[in-house]
């Protein structure tokens, strides 16, 4: 395992020699809450514009905030799951600027002291390594209205649906070193936050956003300055944006030019990442404590109670995947890479062979739901059925190869695979004298083969092949295989 | 710590509040003369001392999640000095 | 008949219960008083038909024995408490044409106990000052006069409108907000009573804002049983207000004993002030031989950090006030003014909806929020207030309840001070400290000037103990016998 510091990551080569690029990343993570985190306005995406907006929310005179407790849970969970420090007492601030769709002028958030302190992320690279990155922070925050300047010539609409809905904002370290890191640190968050059923993780709603913040240095030296990409919503938007900024910096600082500190955005179209001339003017949140509510103090049972309840989370699950079901350590990474997909595996393997189940999850099961785009909780095949069809292999009722057909079945239809086995007559062939004369048949069709497995033992599986096709890969395999060997026995020599 | 013309101007921007070449240097010389007289301060001995974060002594109250208010869009547009279909709306703001 | 203007508030409500006359007979008393006193621009805006209405009703209930607490009893309110589909301004043109489609807490538990709203009370625009002339609706004159002078004088602010209409006897009593002495230093100068309780007393949903950590509402009514019945009424646990404590509100006119026996009475050293007239210094030291004599003891008490109040809340409030102040920006109530862009929109309309002393303040707490001025100033004065807040705690373990003087000297000219802010802060000089702590305090009419206008004491108590501070004001009440009134003068003008 290996933090930020002195690890290599991903090398830009440039004109002037190599550079290291240096990422971390905010995120903010709505909580899934019914109502707002000051106000009993509700949260659903969706609704009629300013349909779900309180006096609070729309800070109408003399209106005051009351913190909605399910929101402190959730973000105390969310710190636990991250192994971080909780804090006994936190403190909301206000962060005052002007922007239509910031109603009351401030945005309640935390400034000095956050619900949660330090804690970690480890992620598991695809090359079999483990960074760890750090977490600076995580605190509870209002999110801001919207405005869309697209409806009218002259005017932009302001509506306050999203105002004041809770947001976790978790703050990472500048601990990545690769574009492929970023969006691994990303996806293995949102993993966990679904695990903790804190956040929704729903990317293209804005459940879950990422400022990216990206600089490029001489590897070992200094941090270069950094420009942050605000509000990128995908995780593959996320690699690029990251991989277009090192490498625009890079062009910059080696046509002896120097980058400035500033916040951009990511058109996602062009595949760019261009400042926002808005912000450029020098922001000043003269951040104070909100008058209007009280330090927010937990006690230690509250926080006790939310331990206990953590469910089992991505690493202690790979852990334990590798231990009991010998998995190896990326298949049981793919296996817990989302709570659903773990879920589905341990149905699926439950009193069965997980090596196979995991086989057939990552193999036919997931080359079906990405061609057809699907969550593996939209699947058509459920873990009941894959797992009986596992059962058929394991009985011998079919063979792997029949399976695969069986399986495509299981896909079109959402059919049990043992009546699908049944309707298409797919079952095995174990009877040895249909076996026997399929093989003598083939022995019969191919004398040159025959003489050429003298020189060549190898070749028996071609004759497996064939006595396969011969029964419409319905004979057992391995039956096929003794009866091949026995009249063959004497070319083998055996 | 004395306030000047730019100084002004940059606490009104800040503030959104626009203020006429001419009270510039006034505004300065009232700021100024307020921030000398509560620079007063500097002469208590405030070391370990706290500031003061709230002065009554209560746990923050805490609501529970459920959905109690909303729905009353129309009530809210009805003091808005502009709206369309149910949206505020104000001078376009380009980004 | 006498006339009804000139009943207590207790003796008009005892009147209604015995069907003396009608809610609606008192309620057009108030109503011709009010028509007669337009001089005095008490009020912003009258509510004659509503006030009718509400009498109607309360007669209603009458009729079926159903009477709450305060059941027809006329009040005005001070315009900067939100009330439902009626005019808010808090003397401000910023809110032009603002009609709350809710009700603030208080203004509510007073229609659920009965009482009649006859109208909106001028103040100081957002309540800052102390003299009600910076209203955008015009200065209130004092109903009070040098003895054979006709010069206008003030009538205190902010409660400015509250302070005159009781002393002119336009209403039974009055709402107002006190942030730095705005209910207690008008009703000194008014000759009234007026109550500041503890913060978290009373709700501060759905009044308007100035400084949500010194903020309070309370009554101010001719009489300490008038304020006792009316705060009882006020106060009370609000969900809604985080800052509003969740204790029971003690029965506070049985708590108007006037029994001061065994009393500790603290007299604050620092209080006295040089320049401060000898009168206000005869009165402060005849109160307390009024409460010596009546078996109190009178014990010297120091308050060391008295002297630094005043600049610390012209810091904290100010600051707190520049955030409270930023919703007022034109998008979602009163005024707009034109602008080319968004920013032009908000700095036009935030210029000409803002008088001078409010933008003067906002400035002010921008600027020492600001980064850079922060620590020096916003957090240097929230240190002194803890200091502020420890001297009191300290003196409290000695004695029960402080007596000091209300304010420094009496009513002053329309205009005398307007043109010097820090002479004009100068009139919470003894009131402000209490808003620091957040401590109860009242002011109770207890002689006149030399000059023949009405000077106060100040009782402040425990935090949460308002029924020691209205039973030493019950006392002292009585002990002044004050029994002065101000000339008519206005209807003659009317
Ligand atoms: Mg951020
Ligand atoms: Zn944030």
């Amino acid at each position: 395992m290996s933090a930020g510091e002195g690890r290599n990551g991903a090398v830009i080569e440039g004109t002037t020699g190599p550079w290291e690029i240096v990422i971390g990343i905010e995120v903010h993570a709505q909580v899934s809450s019914r109502a707002k985190l000051f106000s009993g306005a509700a949260t659903a995406f969706g609704a009629e514009p300013n349909s779900q907006v309180s006096l609070v929310d729309a800070a109408m005179p003399g209106m005051l905030p009351v913190i909605n407790e399910y929101c402190v849970e959730q973000a105390v969970r969310t710190g636990l799951g991250l192994k971080a420090q909780i804090n006994r007492v936190s403190v909301f601030d206000r962060k005052n600027y002007f922007y239509p769709d910031l109603p009351a002028g401030y945005q309640i958030s935390q400034y000095k002291s956050p619900i949660v302190g330090e804690g970690e992320i480890l992620i598991d690279m695809p090359g079999g390594e483990t960074i760890r990155v750090g977490i600076e922070r995580l605190h509870l925050e209002q999110d801001a209205g919207k405005s869309l300047h697209d409806q009218h010539p002259s005017l932009s609409y302001v509506d306050l649906n999203r105002a004041g809905v809770a947001l976790m904002e978790i703050v990472s370290r500048p601990d990545m070193r690769s574009a492929e890191e970023a969006a691994a640190y990303v996806r293995k968050l949102r993993a966990i936050l679904r695990y903790l059923g804190t956040c929704d993780g729903n990317m293209e709603q804005g459940s879950m956003r990422a400022d990216v913040n990206v600089s490029v240095r001489r590897p070992g030296a200094p941090y270069g300055t950094r420009c942050e990409i605000k509000n990128v919503n995908s995780l593959r938007f996320i690699q690029q944006a990251v991989e277009y900024e090192a490498r625009r910096q890079v062009d910059v600082i080696e046509a002896g030019g120097t980058i400035r500190q500033e916040t951009r955005l990511f058109d996602s179209r062009k595949g760019e990442t261009r400042s926002m001339r808005s912000k450029e003017e020098a922001h000043d949140y003269r951040y104070f404590p909100d008058p209007d509510l009280l330090p927010l103090e937990l006690d230690l049972a509250f926080i006790e109670t939310i331990r206990a309840s953590l469910p089992e989370l991505p690493d202690a699950k790979r852990a334990r995947f590798m231990r009991d079901f010998g998995l190896s350590a990326y298949d049981a990474g793919v296996m817990v890479s989302e709570k659903e997909t773990a879920d589905y595996f341990e149905a699926v393997s439950k009193g069965r062979d997980a090596k196979a189940a995991a086989n057939w999850i990552m193999g036919d099961l997931f080359a079906h739901l990405n061609k057809a785009g699907l969550e593996i909780s939209a699947s058509p095949v459920s873990a009941d059925n894959l797992g009986r069809m596992l059962d058929l292999i394991a009985d011998g009722t079919i063979s792997g190869r029949i399976a695969k057909d069986v399986f495509v079945i299981m896909v079109e239809t959402g059919g049990d695979p043992a009546r699908i086995v049944d309707e298409r007559g797919l079952r095995q062939v174990t009877d040895s004298s249909a076996i026997e004369a399929a093989v003598d048949a083939v022995i019969a069709e191919n004398a040159a083969k025959v003489e050429e497995l003298k020189t060549k033992p190898t070749m028996l599986g071609w004759f497996v092949g064939q006595v396969m096709k011969k029964t419409g890969g319905k004979a057992n395999p391995q039956a096929v295989n003794e009866v091949l060997k026995a009249k063959l026995a004497h070319v083998l020599g055996g | 710590m004395s306030v000047d013309k730019d100084t002004v101007m940059r606490v009104a921007r800040l503030a959104r509040i626009a203020i006429p070449e001419d009270r510039v240097l006034p505004m300065a010389e009232e700021l100024n003369r307020i921030l000398a007289w509560v620079e007063q301060l500097n002469s208590v001995d405030t070391s370990g001392v706290e500031p003061l974060t709230s002065v009554v002594k209560m746990d923050l109250k805490r609501r529970a999640d459920k959905v109690t208010d909303g729905g009353y869009a129309g009530d809210l547009m009805a003091n808005a000095p502009l709206s369309e279909d149910n949206f505020f709306a104000v001078p376009k703001v380009v980004e | 008949m006498t006339d009804l203007t000139s009943l207590s508030l207790a003796e008009a409500r005892d009147g209604i219960r015995a069907r003396a006359f009608s809610a609606v007979e008192l309620t057009q008393a108030h109503l011709r008083s009010m028509e007669a006193a337009r001089a005095l621009n008490a009020f912003i805006t009258e509510t004659p038909q509503h006030a009718l209405a509400m009498a109607r009703e309360a007669d209603g209930r009458v009729a079926e024995g159903n009477l709450g607490a305060l059941e027809g009893l006329p009040l005005g309110i001070k315009d900067l408490f939100c009330t439902r589909g009626v005019l808010t301004t808090a003397a401000s043109h910023i809110l032009h044409g603002f009609k709350p489609p809710y009700e603030s807490t208080v203004t509510a538990n007073l229609w659920r106990a009965g009482a009649v709203m006859l109208g909106k009370l001028n103040l100081d625009e957002f309540a800052m000052g102390s003299s009600n002339e910076t209203s955008y609706y015009g200065p209130v004159l004092s109903p009070w006069r040098r003895r054979g002078s006709n010069v206008d004088l003030v009538p205190g602010g902010s409660s400015g409108g509250s302070a005159a209409a009781v002393a002119a006897e336009l209403c039974l009593g009055a709402t107002g907000t006190d942030t730095g002495g705005s209910i207690r230093q008008p009703a000194a100068v008014a000759g009234i009573c007026g109550i500041k309780p503890t913060y978290g007393r009373v709700s501060r949903w759905g009044i308007v804002a100035f400084a949500s950590s010194l903020d309070q509402a309370g009554p101010m009514a001719r009489t300490v049983k008038d304020c006792a019945i009316l705060l009882k009424a006020m106060a009370g646990h609000d969900p809604k207000d985080s800052t509003c404590a969740n204790i029971g509100v003690p029965d506070y006119e049985k708590a108007l004993t006037r029994d001061v026996r065994g009393l500790r009475v603290g007299i604050p050293r620092e209080y006295r002030i040089d320049g401060t007239p000898v009168e206000i210094d005869a009165l402060w030291a005849r109160g307390a031989q009024w409460l010596r004599d009546a078996g109190a003891e009178i014990i010297e008490v120091s308050l060391p950090h008295t002297q630094y109040a005043l600049a610390a809340y012209y810091i904290v409030a100010p600051a707190e006030a520049s955030s409270n102040l930023a919703r007022y920006d034109g998008v979602r109530f009163g005024l707009r003014e034109a602008g080319s862009d968004i920013t032009d929109m908000y700095e036009k309309t935030r210029a000409a909806g803002f008088g001078r002393e409010v933008q003067r303040r906002i400035l002010i707490g921008t600027y020492v929020l600001s980064a850079g001025y922060y620590d020096a100033y916003y957090l240097k004065a929230q240190r002194v207030r803890s200091l502020i807040k420890r001297d009191f705690e300290q003196a409290f373990e000695k004695v029960d309840v402080l007596l000091t003087p209300t304010a420094p000297g009496p009513a002053f000219g329309i205009g005398e001070k307007s043109d010097d802010p820090i002479s004009m802060y100068l009139n919470d000089v003894f009131t402000v400290t209490v808003n620091l702590a957040g401590l109860p305090g009242m002011s109770v009419p207890a002689g006149l000037s030399a000059e023949g206008l009405p000077l106060g004491l100040q009782v402040i108590g425990r935090p949460f103990d308002e029924e020691t501070v209205l039973r030493t004001c019950s006392f002292l009440e009585e002990a002044a016998a004050f029994k002065a009134k101000p000339e008519a003068w206005w209807r003659a003008v009317a």
